[in-house]
């Protein structure tokens, strides 16, 4: 059960001469919801990156399913759901149907067209986040919370056994946010997916997170949500490098881009 | 009134070109539109020109003959290639790739055509498009390219909606999104040389485009809008061979105003008419 499915040994990563990562260690286990958080510029989308193989660290080892990830090509089993799909063009005139199909395209291949069981995956998918009333609504007629529900289904349509998501909650209302972690709560107790989400949220994340994570050029924090809560009021502003408003969880529009 | 169609064979090669165009002019148009390249069509029609212009150009110098689709089709498809590392190159600034492509195939025009010392008429014909330039090989060749086209975007199309929707994401994904990108500004290459003898270099890319967005206003999902873009694409063009062919004026003239009615038609449905109702919510 405790097996570690991602683990990165000693990254650091410089970008234009700063450094943005200083020998960060994390693993993640399977089955596991990480929060993780850290102030704007402190490199928790970086981390990502290189963990998808999108940027390639300066120093250290990442190993993805017990595979060094230049030998890694079972990219199927990692979702991600960017911090950009919230600022895709929302005239783009297509279903959500489409939308989520959008997912299984790689995994199909070349030459070879979506069949019947494709369909069926597509559509459960869209069932998975509550969707299916809408499967064949167009995505810019949705609210930013059901559009980010879209773009989980079209994670969730490759069976990922990790899914990583960028601040998933930016733009979505207070009452949503709750419904989405209600449902980030299940595809991880139910579905048995591992979750690692990055987010400004700290203080809803807290309730459902397994291990808390975090992230300012070096890790500060691994721990449990409740020994972050408290370590919160003590070291949180030296970690920001300010005072942080910690009790309310709801940031403003400026502070999240 | 259609019957000169059935009975002049040059007017047939005319009509069935027309038919084939209005097909894969808006079937690419469909993914150059949500790409936002419409630009990328009409600098590509003008390096078409300078390839039609050097066609011409062997032909009255050196007596060597072959019809300027062929040259013209080159010159399209190294352009194509051209603006694609060009915009490598320029990674922050990529639209900049079309006005260098774009002035230097009217560059190259201007040179061509001023060492061939001028052309008559053809030229005319082929920056507005004409009812009567249709020859059996270009409709051969026309033909070839739209199953081609076709073909291709059949076989491509999950991968090139993967890709226009979300590129980033198509790349993680492990696409490999740039020889499709190669492979889709190829195609409209062809497309754009294959529309040239009846539309003109100048109209090309509202064949391309001008449909697209009248289906946008009215479609329901990616697939939907596509089919609408053809038959707009084709109305369009039929109505327009036919009045340009009556009145007397170049058809790509005709067929734009025809797509531009259309388009405001569409535009007036979806504003005042019964089109869908919206459960945008306000977030």
């Amino acid at each position: 059960m405790n097996d570690i499915i991602v683990s990165m040994n000693n990254i650091s990563f410089t970008y234009e001469r700063k450094k943005v990562l200083d020998r960060v260690n994390l693993d993640i286990p399977q089955g596991a919801f990480i929060g993780l958080v850290g102030p704007n510029g402190g490199g928790k989308t970086t981390l990502v990156k290189i963990m998808l193989g999108l940027l390639k660290p300066d120093e250290g080892e990442v190993t993805l399913f017990q595979q060094p990830i230049s030998q890694f090509k079972d990219w199927q089993k990692i979702g991600f759901v960017s911090q950009k799909a919230n600022s895709f063009n929302r005239g783009f005139p297509a279903t959500v149907y489409e939308v989520v199909s959008t997912g299984l395209t790689a995994k199909v291949g070349y030459f070879r067209f979506f069949n019947k069981y494709h369909k069926e995956k597509i559509l459960h998918a869209i069932d998975q986040v509550g969707m299916l009333d809408y499967a064949n609504e167009n995505i810019g007629n949705l609210s930013g919370g059901q559009q980010q529900r879209i773009f989980i289904a079209r994670a969730l349509v490759n069976d990922p056994e990790l899914l990583i998501l960028d601040e998933p909650t930016v733009g979505v209302d207070q009452e949503n946010v709750h419904k989405f972690y209600e449902l980030l709560h299940r595809l991880n107790k139910e579905e048995k997916i591992t979750l690692l989400l990055i987010t400004h949220d700290t203080g809803t994340m807290t309730e459902h997170a397994t291990d808390v994570v975090c992230l300012n050029k070096t890790l500060h924090f691994h721990g449990k949500p409740e020994q972050f809560e408290d370590m919160k009021e003590k070291d949180l502003s030296m970690i920001y490098g300010h005072n942080v408003n910690l009790v309310t969880h709801h940031h403003s529009p400026e502070e999240q881009q | 009134m259609i019957t000169d169609f059935f009975q002049y064979e040059f007017l047939r090669f005319t009509f069935f070109t027309g038919i084939l165009i209005g097909i894969i002019a808006p079937l690419l148009g469909t993914f150059i539109v949500v790409r936002r390249l419409s630009l990328i069509a009409d600098a590509l029609s003008h390096v078409t020109l300078a390839g039609i212009a050097f066609g011409l150009m062997m032909e009255k110098l050196f007596l060597i003959t072959f019809s300027p689709l062929y040259s013209g089709m080159v010159f399209s498809v190294v352009g194509s290639v051209l603006i694609e590392k060009l915009r490598y190159v320029y990674k922050a600034y990529q639209e900049i790739a079309i006005p260098i492509i774009l002035s230097g195939g009217v560059g190259f025009s201007v040179i061509f055509i001023a060492v061939a010392n001028g052309f008559n008429n053809d030229l005319f014909n082929y920056l507005f498009g004409s009812v009567s330039a249709v020859s059996r090989t270009d409709f051969l060749m026309i033909l070839c390219i739209s199953i081609f086209v076709t073909v291709i975007v059949a076989l491509f199309y999950k991968e090139l909606f993967t890709l226009s929707f979300d590129e980033e994401h198509a790349a993680i994904s492990g696409l490999h999104a740039k020889g499709i990108h190669l492979l889709f500004i190829m195609l409209t290459a062809l497309v754009i040389a294959a529309s040239i003898r009846i539309v003109g270099v100048l109209l090309v890319s509202a064949l391309m485009t001008l449909p697209v967005a009248a289906a946008m206003r009215l479609a329901k999902g990616f697939k939907q809008m596509m089919v609408l873009s053809i038959l707009f694409g084709e109305l369009s063009v039929i109505i327009g061979i036919i009045a340009g062919y009556y009145l007397n004026i170049p058809p790509g003239g005709t067929i734009v105003v025809t797509s531009i009615i259309i388009l405001l038609l569409a535009i007036a449905k979806n504003k005042w008419g019964i089109g869908s109702k919206k459960v945008r919510e306000s977030l």
